[in-house]
């Protein structure tokens, strides 16, 4: 069986400024990989490239063993040659974003239906009835009817999560989803993050949570400066880091 | 006080049938005028967002010209330019010789709708700046593809945005329709010219224009109210 996710020597740079050089990373179904790294390393362009949200300039990103195909523009930029191809992988990966992006101008359950609906055209009652039962899992059920800005941060990223759920992805991708919470509202998301993990998901994480990082992932990556670093268990990343920049970092943030 | 209410009775003896008429026309040019520069409005936006450099340039002159110069002269450089385009067409084309006048009607609403067109151009691209990335982004991640995410996510946060600065752009239609007076059109501004010369009572005359303008902005004010606070439901107001 192929791997869930493969990514292959990619380079992405913004303008002159390369971000992510090289880098090559395997997902097998289940695992649950934590990218860790300070700001500025690259962790969420990388994340970004997987589902095309930004453009690698060379590398090759295949998910379930299918190739997204590329091919470069008039002036030579890199660009996905077939978007129906992107519009499908897409549902296969979806993500939960930073700052949570529900859409302002529909209810909670809208949100969570709207891609089933119009994406999947799955019929709209069968929808609701699956869109209820992924808010009941994330534990809001009460707020289906409600505008995502009468939620708080925690419940609106549990929301997300739902809606990512929604068209059955293979893998999850979380941009630092706990990042711009309020520290009391951080441990309900985590707890829904948890028990996707318990389930088999596979998932791509990345976090500043360490605590999540150690006790959830089955691989941790640690990026620095757009390269991989260093990679591993969770218990070798953590208790016995071999690099010097790994140990820096976990010492200045488990500090914090 | 007699005089008011006699002057601007019904019939035959007073002015006021004529004025509701004028009243009528008003309506009907801002609407036909808000119409086409929503319509121009659209390719506007497009042109000034395109990534093209060129047709880029046609959208910005286009509303730099329009915009910086008095609408009066707007005005006046269509009824003529446009009479003289199609005069200069009849000649060359059909060696048709004669005078021609188009509809002052169908002037009056090109000229109105291109100044209305111009501003409304700018409030819909604020409003297409002004929807966060991340909407499109989550969209994109759901795999919707680029029609989707138009007409799904787009449209309705664009509406939202952009229905206050509309309703502005409306409510300075409705009154630059007044400058189309110089085209001869009857509407509310020269229904009232008109009465005011031949009873010579312009101030009544022209109290009532105004007492009239205001009923139309208050009135579509109310209705741009209700649109708007059915556009913005799901926002909460600071």
């Amino acid at each position: 069986m192929a791997n869930a996710l493969e990514i292959k020597h990619l380079v992405k740079s913004f303008g002159d400024l390369e971000v992510i050089k090289d880098v090559s990373l395997t997902a097998n179904q289940g695992d649950v990989i934590c990218i860790i790294g300070s700001s500025g390393s690259g962790k969420s362009t990388l994340l970004r490239c997987i589902n095309l949200l930004e453009t690698p300039n060379s590398g090759e990103v295949l998910v379930n063993g299918e190739l997204i195909k590329m091919s470069k523009d008039k002036k030579g930029q890199p660009q996905p040659s077939d978007r129906l191809q992107i519009d499908r992988i897409r549902t296969k990966l979806a993500m939960v974003f930073q700052g949570f992006n529900l859409w302002s101008h529909m209810t909670v359950l809208q949100n969570v239906i709207e891609a089933p609906v119009h994406v999947q055209k799955i019929d709209k009652s069968r929808a609701t009835e699956a869109g209820l039962e992924l808010l009941a899992k994330v534990g809001i059920t009460e707020k289906a009817d409600q505008y995502p800005s009468s939620l708080s941060g925690g419940q609106q990223q549990r929301v997300a999560i739902a809606r990512a759920l929604a068209v059955n992805p293979d893998i999850l991708l979380f941009d630092e989803p706990t990042s711009s919470l309020d520290p009391e509202l951080v441990g309900e998301v985590l707890k829904v993050m948890r028990s996707l993990a318990e389930e088999g998901r596979t998932m791509i994480v990345v976090t500043h949570e360490m605590g999540f990082a150690r006790e959830v992932a089955t691989k941790v990556v640690f990026l620095h400066h757009g390269r991989i670093e260093e990679q591993g268990a969770p218990n070798q990343m953590f208790n016995s880091p071999k690099s010097e920049r790994l140990k820096q970092f976990l010492a200045s943030s488990l500090k914090g | 006080m007699m005089d008011f209410i006699g002057l601007l009775a019904f019939g035959d003896t007073g002015w006021g049938d004529e004025m509701l008429k004028g009243a009528l026309m008003t309506v009907l040019v801002s609407v036909s005028a808000m119409a086409i520069g929503l319509i121009v409005s659209i390719f506007g936006t497009m042109s000034k967002m395109s990534s093209n450099k060129l047709v880029r340039s046609i959208g910005n002159t286009y509303t730099t010209i329009v915009r910086g110069i008095p609408e009066l002269l707007v005005i006046y450089l269509l009824y003529f330019g446009l009479n003289n385009a199609v005069m200069g067409i009849a000649k060359g084309v059909f060696g048709y010789n004669q005078y021609i006048e188009l509809p002052v009607f169908f002037v009056a609403a090109i000229a109105v709708g291109l100044i209305s067109g111009a501003y409304s151009t700018e409030v819909i691209r604020g409003a297409f700046l002004a929807v966060p990335k991340g909407q499109v982004e989550a969209a994109k991640s759901v795999g919707m593809n680029r029609f989707l995410i138009f007409h799904r996510v787009l449209v309705p946060q664009v509406l939202r945005y952009a229905l206050p600065g509309l309703g502005n752009v409306w409510q300075l239609t409705l009154k630059d329709t007044a400058l189309i007076m110089v085209t001869g059109l009857v509407e509310i501004m020269r229904q009232a010219h008109i009465g005011a010369g031949s009873t010579h009572e312009p101030f009544v005359f022209y109290t009532a224009a105004a007492c009239l303008y205001l009923i139309l902005t208050t009135v579509s004010s109310q209705a741009l109210n209700s649109a708007e606070s059915w556009a913005n439901k799901g926002v909460r107001r600071a």
